[in-house]
């Protein structure tokens, strides 16, 4: 072995944005897509598109008001279809979101400038869509306020030992406290877009969401604390919510479910899943917008880099699950893990390993981390594969519990498809919405990316600092 | 410049051409004695911050007391209601089983601190406020885009409408304006 000791020279980096840009060109390079560019065709037929899928979404929910939960394909034993495997799916996908704008804020990434906005607005339009399946999944939706602590003349209140009760908590201070810190963001960006407006009321509206914003020095100071302590307060929310999500599973007994291995596991697979969504996002919007100088490939092989380390950590997952399952000598835990490799559920987890967890060591290649068709592609199979794992874990953990009189098999209906889709088609259509009325960059964050926002070194001829 | 009456001045207006200049001209400013002025930029100067003087700590003390507050009270309503007012037995636990209320508290804890934190700013900031007089400037429209500002302030003792005017055109700014309330 030599002695010599190697200094690992860093690999030359790209840059976070494009140089040459200013801080006119930026705003406006951001704001025009709102205010003065055309909608873009793509646009329109994805609002048509997603529109539709929003009506059908309309008609399964209403039929299922109508008619009950019993137009699903839930029973007894899986009592859990569709409905919570979405769920799960959905809040999931929320939680990069969070990641990329609170936990990279406090790690002062400031890669994330340019795609936290709409990461933020994917956290919320997620959770919008994941709030649904438990409610409609109650049974008389109708009721969803019986699930908070409020005085009543049936002088009943909430079961504060069942980890249901502690997902509506978390669930609902994660929505709240997601728009909060999304629309503490916006507001100086609202402001430029109040500025800017060409007509009246629509200086008026964005005026009015700018709660009057002027860029004061003593303004920022307290916005950039409140800023920086939302940040601090999300990024425990975001790990909690995923880990009481796991509760619901991880505290009953059933074998496939009853794990200490699921809190870390969940979070990491929901981190997996929403940085696919981030890049399923990224791609054809920086494609459509041209937005190329602001999110550029040094983004998008960071958020691959990302996706490949969260989907180790599930992929450790299955494996701790398999080797507890093994090593703990417990029957029904073994069957569990048998039935899951080679019982009727088996084609499910044989896709699952393939699209979660072959496909993405792909990413291993920078060459293929700078692939944008290819980077589009493993993000769908990762979203494919997350999928599949909770529809794993709900489905075929349910079905065979521990008295075969009580096996059975599930298979979800048409109804279980249409609220999926519809939420899918929801979720697009919100993403649109948002992409053509706010501003899909934080602009005054990529300003503060810019070399001349610099101070630059004391002049000379000041004298002394103030006290 | 159009000579505004005395009473209907809000202050004087200097536009500066980039943040370094602004954190300068904000940094003599102080130096010359005067208070009551504020910088404004389209983004967060911490240094101009500085200059100014400014030590405010009531967003984290909101913060603070909103998370104590949410936390205590969500504590306290579940162990009323599970050993007070609807005890249920659960196999045989406690009814004060107060580590499955850790959840909900913590949950509770995070949203008043949010709350805390977001009214807390827009109060200390006296948000909304729809006019101010500082919109009456001319290119102010540029503050939240690309134009660096600073405003003395009429109220402040050292304030001389000539004199303040002199010693803000030495300041190297692109334009000197008045701004009328």
């Amino acid at each position: 072995m030599a002695d010599q000791v190697v200094i690992p020279q860093p690999p030359e980096k790209q840059p976070v944005i494009a140089p040459g840009l200013t801080f006119a060109k930026v705003t406006e390079q951001i704001s025009n897509i709102v205010l003065t560019r055309p909608t873009p065709g793509t646009w329109f037929i994805l609002f048509g598109l997603s529109g539709f899928f929003v009506l059908l979404l309309g008609v399964a929910v209403t039929h299922l008001i109508l008619r009950g939960i019993g137009i699903w394909g839930v029973n007894i034993p899986v009592a859990w279809g569709f409905a919570i495997v979405n769920f799960v799916w959905w809040i999931g996908i929320g939680h990069a979101g969070t990641l990329i704008s609170a936990i990279l804020l406090l790690l002062r990434q400031k890669w994330r400038n340019s795609i936290n906005r709409f990461a933020e607005a994917m956290t919320l339009f997620a959770v919008m869509c994941a709030g649904l399946f438990p409610l409609l999944h109650l049974g008389r939706p109708w009721l969803f306020y019986w699930l908070f602590p409020y005085p009543n003349y049936m002088d009943i209140w909430p079961q504060f030992r069942s980890p249901l009760v502690w997902d509506v908590f978390a669930v609902s201070t994660y929505f709240t406290v997601s728009l909060l810190f999304w629309y503490v963001g916006l507001i100086p960006d609202l402001a430029a877009f109040r500025d800017r407006a060409k007509r009246l009321w629509v200086r008026r509206i964005y005026g009015a969401l700018a709660l009057g914003w002027r860029g004061s020095a003593r303004h920022w100071k307290r916005y950039e604390m409140a800023y920086l302590l939302l940040a601090g307060l999300a990024t425990p929310l975001v790990l909690s919510v995923h880990t009481v999500v796991s509760f619901d599973f991880a505290i009953a007994i059933l074998p496939g479910w009853h794990s200490a291995i699921f809190p870390p596991y969940f979070v990491a697979g929901a981190i997996y899943s929403g940085f696919a969504m981030v890049l399923m996002l990224a791609i054809p919007l920086r494609a459509v917008y041209k937005l190329h100088d602001l999110v550029t490939m040094r983004h998008l092989d960071n958020c691959a880099k990302l996706m490949l380390a969260t989907g180790l950590i599930v992929a450790y997952g299955y494996v701790i699950e398999g080797f507890t399952a093994w090593y703990s000598s417990d029957k029904f835990e073994w069957y569990m893990m048998y039935d899951r490799w080679f019982g009727r559920y088996s084609h499910a987890f044989a896709f699952l390993v393939a699209t979660n967890i072959l496909i993405p060591q792909l990413l291993w290649s920078r060459k293929i981390r700078r692939n944008v068709p290819a980077l589009f592609f493993i993000s769908l199979s990762v979203l494919t594969g997350m999928w599949l794992e909770r529809f794993v874990i709900v489905v075929q953990s349910l079905h065979r519990d521990f008295l075969p009189s009580n096996w059975g098999m599930y298979t979800a209906t048409r109804w279980d498809w249409a609220v999926f889709t519809g939420t899918i088609g929801f979720f697009v259509f919100m993403m649109l919405l948002f992409v053509r009325g706010l501003p899909m960059i934080t602009i005054f964050e990529v300003r503060t990316l810019l070399p001349q926002a610099k101070v630059h070194g004391e002049r000379r001829d000041v004298e002394g600092e103030p006290e | 410049m159009s000579v505004t009456h005395e009473r209907e001045l809000y202050g004087l207006m200097a536009e500066f051409d980039n943040p370094t200049e602004l954190v300068r001209a904000t940094r003599l400013a102080y130096l010359a004695g005067y208070r009551a002025m504020d910088a404004y930029s389209p983004f967060p100067i911490e240094e101009a911050t500085e200059a100014l003087g400014v030590h405010d700590t009531h967003v984290p003390l909101a913060v603070l007391l909103g998370g104590c507050l949410g936390g205590t009270l969500a504590f306290l309503l579940q162990y009323w209601i599970s050993v007070d007012s609807f005890p249920i037995n659960v196999a045989g636990r406690p009814l004060d089983s107060w580590p499955s209320f850790i959840v909900v508290t913590f949950e509770m804890t995070v949203l008043g601190g949010a709350f805390g934190g977001f009214f807390g700013m827009l109060a200390r900031n006296g948000f909304p406020k729809p006019y101010h007089p500082v919109f009456n400037a001319r290119h102010f429209d540029r503050a939240s885009q690309d134009g660096f500002f600073l405003c003395i302030e009429c109220r402040d003792e050292l304030f001389h409408r000539e004199k303040t005017e002199t010693f803000l055109k030495s300041l190297n700014p692109v334009t000197v304006e008045e701004v009328a309330c």
